[in-house]
């Protein structure tokens, strides 16, 4: 779940990470009293959980409140790849003398998490780790022992950092590391982490994306999730613990279990169709959880035929096709539904099906050209 | 005939009272398993499935009193990082975790805990182990493969049924199947299995089933080319997969253009692998 950089840089501040005096705003007259208030130059930025707010005009500098509200105006009514910006930051203008990136992520390969730095702050970090990988200082930290100091001095070396900045640096370095351990972070940067003209340290830019499976443990942090960036039926999806994804294909995909879910999408594509979906129904499939799926799916206009392969273990075959029938005694639908059975009560489950008409394959492969053909028809 | 587990493995179930727990115990039993213990604190001195098995309050008694060897965890995702320490603490030397969902900062403190260790852990996030006629220590259902010589290791759990199934229908028996989970950071990679097996002197081939997200199928590739002997085909699921979008597993995520199915084709193909197109062409590489 990625928070927003507001979010992102109030929990740093209780870090004691130094971050620009501002306040939030839904409204342009709001963000002309901030500025007001800081009575300083002010940068009015969009917030959207999105990259490239910058380049499409969703951050602009304002030398006046008449100025902010101007500017607020035009970005809250922006749609910025596709997300509407709701809300805009009003931060009080750093003058910028040196932008460094500085970043902690899980290293899946190591096992461990890993700092970054960088004295190319400022731009994409994916950008310099392509082109200049040479540009950024990794150090690995063990989990068990948490960032020692040393290392953030390794760091401030690596970057040629002035040593008279090495103390103030050493505790954002601290503090971030701080933030990523307490709200369960997958990514907790600072992106640009500036010099200030008057020499001073400060997290100008920041972005944490909090493990969601860590979430039982954050419920303060679960509350800040921003909706827009979800379709409607992956909300709606989750209430009922299904994982679903949508795609831009006509075939609805229902399956039991995320590698052949996947599976599933790419035989379609194999066989020349393409899939409106990815869904993984999980473990047990109870008539209730069947028809959700089945509404989700059948949400997306695009959809013209449904593929459901379930490979019973738990799961039992006839279970599933009485849940197909009663789900779609309450969904009714014309799209055809092409439905596959392997495992435990298989047989049972397709004679159930047969009996009602339904089309039934055998293999995995006779399903994804089953579906192909009915949603051609 | 297999690896990590069979007809000598003495198997402590952890969550064993709850349903989970219970009904996979039973299955476990049913298959022939040799389930000697299970563990619930504060329920110590029960016993569960018509008094065949013994309850106790830790692993560590458990072993004491059964000398179990193996431990399967069904506890919920914010206790299975606790159940993971306690079975390595408790001296046992496999632990297999099915739960779904440990938060990924666990499970690298329980990662590099485990490292300092003689212990493996298989999981979390797995269907488990099935070493078909001797042991299941797992969630696979046991009657979809039947014994012999192919090894198969994978990410997934219904997909590794789907070729355990298609082996099966065309009278392919398997050595052991190990289902290594589908988390970013897990206990045990393909690397670790490719080497048991080539080690086995019962497995003559290995069928590797990978998927989106991560390197380890790159690695896998390098390691095959490097050292295995016995021939390797696999199959990597995801390939329609969005970017940036998490398919699933937590594991399954392509991420800054790095994870792509394609990549990991490409390396197995290098390394001499004979890559599937789809699951149930497996059986038609290995003849």
């Amino acid at each position: 779940m990625k928070l927003h950089e507001y979010q992102s840089k109030q929990i740093f501040s209780r870090y004691g990470i130094p971050i620009p005096k501002g306040r939030i705003a839904t409204t342009a007259q709001e963000a002309a009293q901030i500025a007001e208030e800081l009575g300083n130059r002010v940068v009015i930025k969009a917030q959207v959980l999105v990259g490239g707010r910058g380049k499409a005009g969703g951050i602009r500098l304002a030398k006046t409140p008449k100025e902010a509200a101007e500017m607020s105006t035009q970005i809250l009514a922006m749609d910025i790849k596709g997300l509407p910006v709701r809300k805009v930051l009003v931060d009080e203008a750093a003058q910028i003398d040196n932008e460094i990136y500085l970043g902690i992520t899980n290293d899946r390969a190591a096992r461990k998490p890993v700092m970054m730095a960088s004295a190319a702050g400022g731009v994409d970090i994916e950008e310099v780790a392509r082109e200049s990988p040479e540009k950024i200082v990794k150090i690995y930290i063990d989990p068990l022992l948490g960032l020692r100091d040393y290392q953030s001095w390794d760091i401030a070396a690596g970057i040629d950092l002035p040593r008279e900045h090495w103390r103030a640096f050493g505790q954002i370095a601290r503090g971030l590391w701080d933030a990523y351990v307490a709200c369960d972070a997958t990514l907790a940067e600072i992106n640009p982490l500036v010099i200030t003209a008057d020499n001073r340290l400060l997290a100008v830019d920041g972005k944490m994306v909090i493990d969601d499976n860590a979430l039982f443990r954050h419920p303060d942090l679960g509350e800040m999730r921003d909706l827009d960036v979800e379709a409607a039926s992956e909300i709606e999806a989750r209430k009922y613990g299904l994982s679903y994804i949508k795609l831009d294909g006509n075939i609805g995909c229902m399956v039991n279990g995320a590698g052949l879910a996947m599976t599933t999408m790419d035989i379609i594509k194999l066989f020349g169709g393409e899939p409106a979906n990815f869904l993984d129904i999980g473990g047990g499939a109870g008539e209730d959880k069947v028809a959700a799926a089945l509404r989700i799916i059948l949400s997306d206009p695009n959809v013209k035929a449904v593929l459901l392969n379930v490979f019973g273990g738990i799961t039992r075959g006839d279970e599933v096709a009485r849940g197909i029938l009663a789900a779609l005694r309450e969904v009714q639908t014309v799209v055809p539904m092409v439905i596959r059975l392997v495992g435990t009560n298989a047989e049972e489950g397709r004679q159930i099906l047969a009996d009602a008409n339904m089309i039934t394959a055998n293999t995995l492969a006779e399903a994804a050209q089953k579906s192909i053909a009915a949603a051609n028809a | 005939m297999s690896i990590l587990v069979d007809k000598n493995t003495r198997l402590v179930v952890q969550g064993i009272t709850g349903n989970e727990g219970l009904f996979h115990t039973h299955s476990m039993l049913a298959y022939g398993t040799n389930v000697v213990a299970g563990t619930r604190p504060g329920k110590g001195g029960e016993w569960v499935l018509d008094g065949k098995i013994p309850v106790f309050d830790s692993v560590k008694i458990a072993v004491e009193a059964t000398e179990a060897n193996t431990s399967i965890i069904f506890v919920p995702a914010r206790n299975a990082s606790d159940a993971i320490l306690e079975s390595a603490d408790a001296g046992i030397k496999l632990i297999v975790c099915i739960t779904e969902g440990v938060p990924v900062q666990d499970m690298m403190k329980v990662r590099n805990y485990l490292d300092q260790k003689l212990v493996r852990l298989v999981g979390p996030n797995c269907p488990g182990l099935l070493t078909p006629g001797a042991a299941k220590v797992g969630i696979i259902p046991g009657d979809i493969a039947i014994p012999g010589n192919i090894g198969v290791v994978s990410r997934s759990g219904t997909l590794t049924y789907e070729v355990l199934y298609a082996l099966k229908l065309v009278g392919k028996g398997v050595s052991t199947c190990v289902g290594i989970g589908g988390d970013p950071i897990n206990g045990t990679n393909f690397i670790d299995c490719l080497s048991l097996f080539e080690e086995d002197p019962h497995t003559e081939d290995v069928v590797l089933i990978g998927e989106i997200g991560g390197s380890d199928e790159e690695k896998a590739a390098e390691f095959i080319s490097d050292r295995m002997t016995k021939r390797v085909v696999a199959f990597i699921a995801g390939q329609t997969a969005p970017p940036g979008k998490r398919m699933g597993h937590a594991g399954a995520i392509v991420e800054g253009g790095s994870g792509l199915a394609v990549d990991k084709i490409n390396a197995l193909q290098s390394a001499g692998v004979r890559v599937a197109k789809h699951p149930e062409q497996i059986p038609s590489l290995l003849t």
